[in-house]
This record gives structure tokens, C-alpha cells and sequence, in this order.
């Protein structure tokens, strides 16, 4: 075979306490796509900031079409010819398309030419198919646009590697097909594919090969046609998996949270459910079609302009949080980086924050009630570092999502509105969840369970309504009976004929 | 095995660095502190005499050797003055046949009175007194007196910076800022700022002083009045505190701009009130809180004290406390658990504004008299103690204590500076090197 086009050879790197990567090797040819996979903590965000040049190895070396490269910087790291797609962009919102692709290029006496930058920006957009305007302002472009612009940045670079960091976390599944459509081009185009993820569906379809890390070692690599899911998982967690969806019979109760023709603005319309005890509801829809927009009314955050919602039969009025939390709701915030947690603050002052009225006597802490209901939950949980002092932000996604969860389960609540409670949380931890919602609805809990994942809300619920444009478009009374493209048809309003761009 | 040498060795590691960073982290700026006064004692050691206690023992002791009669001799100073009357109330009556306290003068008139004949006596003479050529050479000088002895103290050597008086002076210099600045703190610690505390000590000052010097009788004031009066501004900035929390929480005003506004607000009506005069027809009893002591330490300290640990036991202990945090470090994620953020912050809000009031009081009570230029430039201070004690801007990160540290840093720097005779205007040079460092330090400890 011809020379790699980039080859990682045997690199290593510690952080105090840590060791993220140990004598890690991986190769890269041209117009192939490897997809790197591993749980949370597996070492692959700290290899992808080596590559970016945002930090450097303790031993290893790092080679470009046979040479040995040094990425002192990410400067360098794109002059070398390798371009990443972080989760988070940077682009500049208030500039245009055209300014941010040109942002930092070195121009003879800076003199920009937009000229000839249009007309570069232009054969690259018609090459890859890519429609959007280049005057149109950055910050105003959906977030699979704006990744569109980033990879057009790196291209218009002539970058030979492309790393991609869980590019589909934040997109629609129809706007993850399209990215998976532009990849392929991308891969007839002749660059080496670095596909960083955890969505197995996601691999199968784009991937030639796969590589694993865990726990800072590469423990398998090969070609994708010769894996199997459940194989996959099982490399990535470090253990025989017993199911993917631990759910079990449920014992349905009575109508506990009623609404009727809930509505606000046109995000939410007309929107009438019925949430039993014991009962897992999932919500399925496409991002924008209004489920956070309804559990935040149900929760109080924000207040519903027609309808009414009913508890127990009898109607409530919700001016905030602590009105919701009082009758028995919780919720679990799509973003817990930033409405689940206090990244800085200690394990034990998060858990404890909804919770401090039962905490405390007249105001003052009782510090040994505290600490022993946190032990309790972190045993039961089981996240881990468990060292209540420990800043949020030094724990894996999964581990920071069990710690939200522990916080909201310790309340005993009644109904439990759960936001994309396993959004960037590894497989292993993934199933550490659903048995704990399982474990909560079978304790007569009510769960709310809004998720993009499709195949997960199939697994899990009792039951799925589906949401379109603020309104439920359809119920599905047995989710064994349907397959996540029928949901996802649903979700985009083709049943109703009116089948969105 | 294998898997697990690499995981031990740095975990080990680990401990190590956690454990100096702890070390940085909650003590940092207090081995600043010790290290500044450790630096200081260093710099202003010398000899000096000994204090009114070493004296009195070192003058004693040779009055026990001896049953001569005994003359007390000193300059009018108090300090003297203290050590006569300590010497006194330590001889028989009987053995002291003659005391003087005045000028070298006087005492060569004393000594020329002395009838010849009488035994001669032993002197025994403050530092001061010892130092005059007619009481040092005073068997040469005057004629009968040959064979007399002059007992003086010896200069002992200490540090000028770590003498009680001088560290109760630093502690009582930096009350009203360490006082402003606990408030302060408790708005930091929402994320916010406060730009009024300044004009707030200004505004209570004048209300106070003008109430007690106009409505309430002036210099015959009753104690009812002066501490209704004080208790009054101490409201009326605890209003205006409020009234910026309801800025910052209600309307959405960056705390920047409402509490600029405030200031310019209060110091307007604090120069409106006073007509720009200085108000001093204040009672005595007005001086209590200022000036007055108990055992041995200024009133103010101990309330200083007082605050601070009441604050620090609020902040660690109470339910407040953690919402207090919480808010700032994530609003958003406080409301999602069902804390009452506005409700926090106007709290931190309004404590900060009676705290600014109850500076003003002290402060205006430490110079007896109140004026509209009070508190001018405490603000920045006051901040400048509140972020050397280690709190972050942005917000839920920070200590009450850290606090405490920062004013005493920034108070032993002043007074160490005086001490050595730095120009005033190179302290500030250094007071702005001293907050960057603070900075800087905070910076590398919460990588």
C-alpha cells in the first residue's frame, strides 16, 4: 500500500493523575474514512488536541506523508495540512460566511481582495455542493451550516486531514445524513477521514474503518465491515453487554400530569398529553419541533399563554421552578454543562442544590445529612471520582449526567421530565441510565422522556408521541411495533403531507 | 500488573501537586500576608527604648538594690507621664521625696532647691528624661550632688512594625474597607459588581452626622439619637443597595452601569445635603464606635471580627450561602434547581448596601465629623481587597475570609510603607503591582 498520509506512531500523554494516551498508533490513507471510537475518557478528545496542535506529546512522534511532523501550535497543525472540526466552532457570528472562511489568512500587505476570496469560497461551495449565501451573517446559520463553513475553512487551506469531533451531537438526523452525504464526497475528493464519534449508526454508514480507544489504548482496529454492534459496544465499554435497553414490563398507574391545549407563541401548539405513574412517555421529534419549549412549561420556566395542566386532577399554576418542584416535577436540562451543572463548584454543592430545604433546618446546613444522602446516591449511581469536593467539570460526560440524575432521584419526585438525558454520555454509562429510569418508573415515577436518539425512545418507552412544529402530529401506543425511520417520517411531518425543507 | 503501574505512579503524583495546590489554593495569600509581615518586621528593626511595661521593670529593679531615696524624673509627654504614675504606684509613698515632669529647666530649678545635707537620692528617669546633658551630667554640673545615681532604661531592639500599637493601628485603619468589602463580596460572588459602595459610605456619613448635627441637638445630642440617626443612613443606603438589585435583576442592567449610576446618584445627594460643608457638631458619644476600646482594642476591630465571622459561618453553613454561590457560578443551572436567583441576588444587593452604610458611620465616627468626599476612590479599594483575597469576577468562586486577607494585605502594605518612609505616591505604585500579582497568583492556581 502507498505511504499513509498521516501516521500516529506510538504516541503518550499524561496529565497529572491521568494517563490519557499510551503508545497509541493509528494510520490515515487518502480518501478513506476511519472512525475513532471509545467512551467518554477514552483518550480521543486528547488525541484530536494533539493533532489540532493544542497541546503536545510526552513521547511518540506524529508523521505527515512519511515525514515527521511538529504541531507546536494549531497554526502549524493547519499548515501541515490538518484541519479539525471541533464541536464547538470558531467562527465569528456577527461576520459573514465570506469573512470568517478567510479569517486569518495571510494576505501580501493585508490587503484583502473579496474578489478573488469569492471566487475561491465559490469553487469550493460548487464543488462540495454546498448552497448557503456568502454574505449571509454566521451566527444567524443553523448549527449543520455553520459546520458546513468550517470544513469549507479547512478545505480552502488545502488540508489533506480532516478530523471531525462528534460532528452530528448537535444535528437533526436529517441534517446528520446530509453531513454523512458530504463526507462521502469529501472521501471521493481524496482527503483522509478522521470520524470522531459514539453513534454506532453513524459509523456503520460512513465508515471503511473503525479504531477503538479505551482507556487510553487503541484495543481494536479493522476494517468496519467485520464488526458487529454488539462486539463494537462491547470493545468500546471493556465488558459483555447484557442488553442495550435494560427496560422491563412496566405496571401502569393512574393519570398523574394532564395537559390540555397547552400553547405558547407557535412553538408550542395546542399540545394535549396524558402522563400516567409508572408511565415512560417519550417525546420524540426533530430539534426545533418544540419538546424543550414543552418541558419548560411543565416545569414552570417559562409560562404557557393557553391550556391548563393538571396534577392529580386538579389544575396547577407554575410561576417558576420552585413552584414545579414543590408538587413533585424535576427536570433534566438537555445541557447540563450549562443548566444541569456549576462546572467549578464540587460534586456535593451540585447534587445538593435542588435539594438544600431538606438539608438544612431554618436555613442552617445540616452538613452530616448532606454528606451521607451523597454517599448514598453516589454508591447507588455509582459516578465516579466520588470525592465530594471534586470540581463538576473534572468528570466524564457520563459521570456528570449520573450526578445530575442523582441529584433529581434523591428528591423523590413524581414526575420526571428527562431532556436528552444520554446526549454525549458513552455507551457504558448509557446503560447505567436507562436502568436507573427504569428503576424510577417502576417506583411509580412518571418520566417524560424527550430524545433525538429514536432508537432509544423505541427501546425504552411505554409509549411515544411525536412532535412536529410545536404540535403532537402522532401517538404510537406500542413503540416495539415501529422502526426509527417511522418515527423520523413523522417527526418531519410526512404524514401530515406537509413535509418540511 | 502491568495495566496498573501507570495509573499508580501518576495517581501518586497527583496527590502530591493536589496537595500543594491546596496549600496555594486556601492559604496562598495568607503566607503572602505572614511573608509581608515577616518582611516588614525585618525592615524596621532597631533599637529603641522599651516599651512602658519593660521600662517600669528595668527602673524597678534598681530601685530594689538600694534604699536611697528616690526621684522620679520624665518629660511631659503621656508616654513618661504613664511611666510615672506606673513607678508611683509601685514604691512606698514614703521613699519618693521628689517627682518632676516638665522640661530639663525644671529640673535643674529641682535639683538647685535640693537642701544640702539630704541624702543623695537615686534618679529614676524615662528614656527621654535620661537623655537631657543636665540629668546625665549632672554630678559635674551642680555642686553637691557628687555620687548620685541616674538609673535610665535601656534601649532594647524590636521592630517598630510588630509593636501592639502599630498592629492594632493597622487593623483599625483598614475597618471601614474590610468592613465595605464583606458586602462587596457577596456581590462578587453573584457575578456582579458594585461601583456605588464608595458614594453609599459618603451618603451615610453626611445623613448621619447631618441628622445628629441639625434635628437631633449637635454636640448635645442624646445616645437615642446618635444611634437612630446612624441607624437610619445604614437603611437609606440599604435602600439604595436594594434599589441596584432591582436594576440588575428586574430590569436587566449590567451591574456595571446601575451601580455607576448610583454612585453618581448618592454622591450627588451626599454633596447636596452638606452643601460641600464638613459636619463636626457631633455629641462624644458618637465617638464610641470609632475611637472608643475594649481591652485594649478598638470597638471597630471587634465589630470587624464580629462581621467577619458571622459572614463566614452564613456563607459556609446556611442555605443562603450555597444559593449564593450557586447563582454565580451558574445562574442558569441555580434556576433549573429551584433556587430563587433573583431573590439572591437582591439580597447580596442590599447587604452590600447597608454594609457601605455602616462604613460610612464608622468612618465618619473615626474622624468625628462627616463630609460629602467621605469614601471617595473605597470603591476601587475595596474591590481591590475582595479580588486579592481570591474571589473570583466571574463569580461563585471566593472566600469571606480570603476577604479579610485582602484588606489586611492592603493595610499592612500602606502601613509598612509609611513606616519606611515611602513616598506616597510610589505606594500606589506598588498598591497597583500588588493587585496585578494577586491576580496573576489567582490565575495559577485555578489552572
Amino acid at each position: 500500500m502507498n505511504t499513509p498520509c498521516l501516521q500516529v506512531i506510538q504516541i503518550s500523554k499524561s496529565f497529572p493523575g491521568v494517563q490519557a494516551l499510551e503508545e497509541v498508533s493509528l494510520e490515515l490513507h487518502s480518501g478513506e474514512v476511519v472512525a475513532l471510537m471509545g467512551a467518554n475518557g477514552a483518550g480521543k478528545s486528547t488525541l484530536i488536541r494533539l493533532l489540532a496542535g493544542a497541546t503536545q506529546c510526552d513521547g511518540g512522534a506524529i508523521w505527515m506523508d512519511g515525514q515527521p511532523v511538529q504541531l507546536a501550535d494549531p497554526a502549524t497543525a493547519l499548515r501541515a495540512g490538518i484541519g479539525v472540526i471541533h464541536q464547538e466552532f470558531f467562527l465569528v457570528p456577527q461576520l459573514s460566511v465570506l469573512d470568517n472562511l478567510f479569517l486569518g489568512h495571510h494576505r501580501p500587505l493585508g490587503m484583502i481582495s473579496r474578489r478573488q476570496e469569492s471566487q475561491s469560497a465559490r469553487e469550493v461551495f460548487e464543488r462540495l455542493g454546498i448552497s448557503i449565501d456568502l454574505e449571509a451573517i454566521c451566527g444567524q446559520l443553523s448549527v449543520a451550516e455553520q459546520q458546513m463553513v468550517e470544513v469549507a475553512k479547512c478545505l480552502l487551506r488545502r488540508v489533506r486531514v480532516l478530523v471531525l469531533d462528534e460532528p452530528t451531537a448537535a444535528l437533526t438526523p436529517r441534517e446528520s445524513q446530509r453531513l454523512l452525504d458530504f463526507l462521502r464526497t469529501l472521501r471521493a475528493e481524496g482527503l483522509a477521514i478522521l470520524y470522531v464519534s459514539h453513534r454506532l449508526e453513524e459509523v456503520f454508514q460512513i465508515a471503511d474503518r473503525i479504531a477503538v480507544l479505551r482507556d487510553g489504548r487503541m484495543v481494536a482496529q479493522g476494517p468496519a465491515s467485520g464488526w458487529q454492534r454488539k462486539p463494537l459496544i462491547e470493545a468500546m465499554v471493556g465488558r459483555p453487554l447484557e442488553s442495550e435497553y435494560p427496560k422491563e414490563p412496566a405496571v401502569i398507574g393512574n393519570v398523574l400530569l394532564r395537559c390540555r391545549q397547552l400553547g405558547r407563541g407557535n412553538r408550542v401548539q395546542d399540545v394535549s398529553l396524558e402522563l400516567h405513574e409508572g408511565e415512560i412517555l417519550g417525546v420524540a421529534g426533530l430539534v426545533g419541533a418544540g419538546r424543550t419549549e414543552l418541558a419548560r412549561l411543565l416545569f414552570g420556566l417559562d409560562r404557557h399563554q393557553t391550556g391548563s395542566i393538571e396534577l392529580d386532577g386538579r389544575p396547577i399554576s407554575l410561576r417558576g421552578p420552585k413552584d414545579a418542584m414543590r408538587l413533585g416535577i424535576g427536570f433534566l436540562p438537555e445541557d447540563r454543562k450549562k443548566q444541569g451543572l456549576i462546572l467549578d463548584h464540587g460534586l456535593i454543592e451540585n447534587f445538593s442544590l435542588p435539594n438544600l430545604a431538606s438539608f438544612s433546618r431554618g436555613g442552617w446546613m445540616r452538613r452530616s445529612e448532606e454528606r451521607q444522602a451523597y454517599d448514598q446516591q453516589q454508591t447507588a449511581l455509582g459516578w465516579k471520582p466520588s470525592a465530594p469536593r471534586t470540581p463538576a467539570k473534572l468528570l466524564s460526560g457520563g459521570n456528570q449526567q449520573k450526578l445530575v440524575l442523582g441529584k433529581w432521584i434523591q428528591r423523590d419526585p413524581r414526575v420526571l421530565i428527562l431532556d436528552e438525558p444520554t446526549r454525549g454520555v458513552d455507551v457504558g454509562a448509557r446503560v447505567d441510565v436507562y436502568r436507573w429510569i427504569v428503576r424510577l418508573a417502576q417506583s411509580h415515577c412518571a418520566i417524560l422522556w424527550i430524545s433525538s436518539d429514536f432508537e432509544e425512545l423505541i427501546g425504552m418507552s411505554d409509549r411515544i408521541v411525536v412532535m412536529h412544529r410545536g404540535r403532537i402530529v402522532s401517538e404510537i401506543l406500542d413503540p416495539q411495533e415501529v422502526s426509527a425511520s417511522d418515527l423520523l417520517s413523522a417527526a418531519v411531518g410526512a404524514d401530515r403531507g406537509d413535509r418540511d425543507g | 500488573m502491568a495495566e496498573m503501574q501507570p495509573d499508580a505512579r501518576h495517581s501518586h503524583l497527583g496527590r502530591v501537586s493536589t496537595w500543594w495546590r491546596s496549600l496555594i489554593t486556601d492559604y496562598g495569600m495568607a503566607l503572602v500576608l505572614f511573608g509581608m509581615i515577616a518582611t516588614l518586621t525585618g525592615l524596621t528593626w532597631k533599637r529603641q527604648p522599651p516599651g512602658l511595661e519593660g521600662a517600669a521593670e528595668q527602673l524597678l529593679a534598681v530601685a530594689q538594690r538600694t534604699d536611697r531615696p528616690i526621684w522620679l524624673v520624665g518629660s511631659t509627654s503621656e508616654e513618661d507621664r504613664r511611666l510615672i504614675d506606673r513607678l508611683r504606684g509601685a514604691i512606698p509613698a514614703s521613699r519618693v521625696t521628689k517627682m518632676v515632669l516638665g522640661g530639663p529647666p525644671d529640673f535643674r530649678r529641682a535639683a538647685q532647691e535640693r537642701p544640702a545635707g539630704a541624702p543623695t537620692p537615686l534618679l529614676l528617669c524615662s528614656s527621654q528624661a535620661g537623655g537631657w546633658s543636665i540629668v546625665s551630667e549632672l554630678a559635674e554640673r551642680l555642686p553637691g550632688w557628687e555620687g548620685v545615681e541616674v538609673a535610665v532604661p535601656n534601649e532594647v531592639s524590636g521592630s517598630s512594625f510588630l509593636k501592639r500599637e502599630n498592629l492594632i493601628n493597622v487593623a483599625n485603619q483598614i475597618t471601614v474597607i474590610a468592613m465595605v468589602a464583606i458586602g462587596m463580596t457577596l456581590v462578587i460572588l453573584t457575578g456582579g459588581i458594585d461601583l456605588s459602595v464608595g458614594s453609599l459610605i459618603a451618603l451615610s456619613a453626611v445623613v448621619a452626622c447631618q441628622g445628629i448635627a441639625k434635628f437631633a441637638g449637635g454636640v448635645d445630642a442624646t445616645w437615642l439619637a446618635v444611634v437612630g440617626w446612624s441607624g437610619l443612613a445604614i437603611l437609606l443606603c440599604a435602600l439604595h443597595g436594594w434599589l441596584n438589585g432591582v436594576w440588575v435583576t428586574f430590569l436587566r442592567v449590567p451591574p456595571f452601569i446601575a451601580t455607576l449610576a448610583t454612585m453618581l446618584i448618592a454622591s450627588g445627594h451626599a454633596f447636596m445635603l452638606s452643601k460641600g460643608q464638613s459636619i463636626d457638631q457631633l455629641p462624644t458619644s458618637f465617638r464610641m464606635l470609632g475611637q472608643g476600646r475594649w481591652i485594649g482594642v478598638p470597638v471597630a476591630v471587634w465589630l470587624m471580627i464580629g462581621f467577619y465571622l458571622s459572614f463566614h459561618w452564613i456563607l459556609g453553613k446556611t442555605t443562603f450561602g450555597r444559593a449564593l454561590y450557586a447563582v454565580g457560578g451558574n445562574s442558569e443551572a441555580a434556576r433549573m434547581s429551584g433556587i430563587g436567583v433573583r431573590r439572591v441576588v437582591l439580597i447580596a444587593y442590599t447587604l452590600c448596601g447597608a454594609m457601605a452604610g455602616l462604613g460610612g458611620v464608622l468612618l465618619s465616627s473615626q474622624l468625628q465629623s462627616g463630609a460629602a468626599t467621605y469614601g471617595a476612590m473605597y470603591e476601587l479599594l475595596v474591590i481591590a481587597a475582595v479580588v486579592v483575597g481570591g474571589a473570583s469576577l466571574s463569580g461563585g468562586r471566593g472566600k469571606i475570609l480570603g476577604t479579610l486577607i485582602g484588606a489586611l494585605v492592603i493595610a499592612v502594605i500602606q502601613n509598612g510603607m509609611n513606616l519606611l518612609g515611602v513616598d506616597p505616591f510610589l505606594q500606589k505604585v506598588v498598591l497597583g503591582y500588588v493587585i496585578l500579582g494577586a491576580v496573576l497568583l489567582d490565575r495559577w492556581r485555578s489552572r
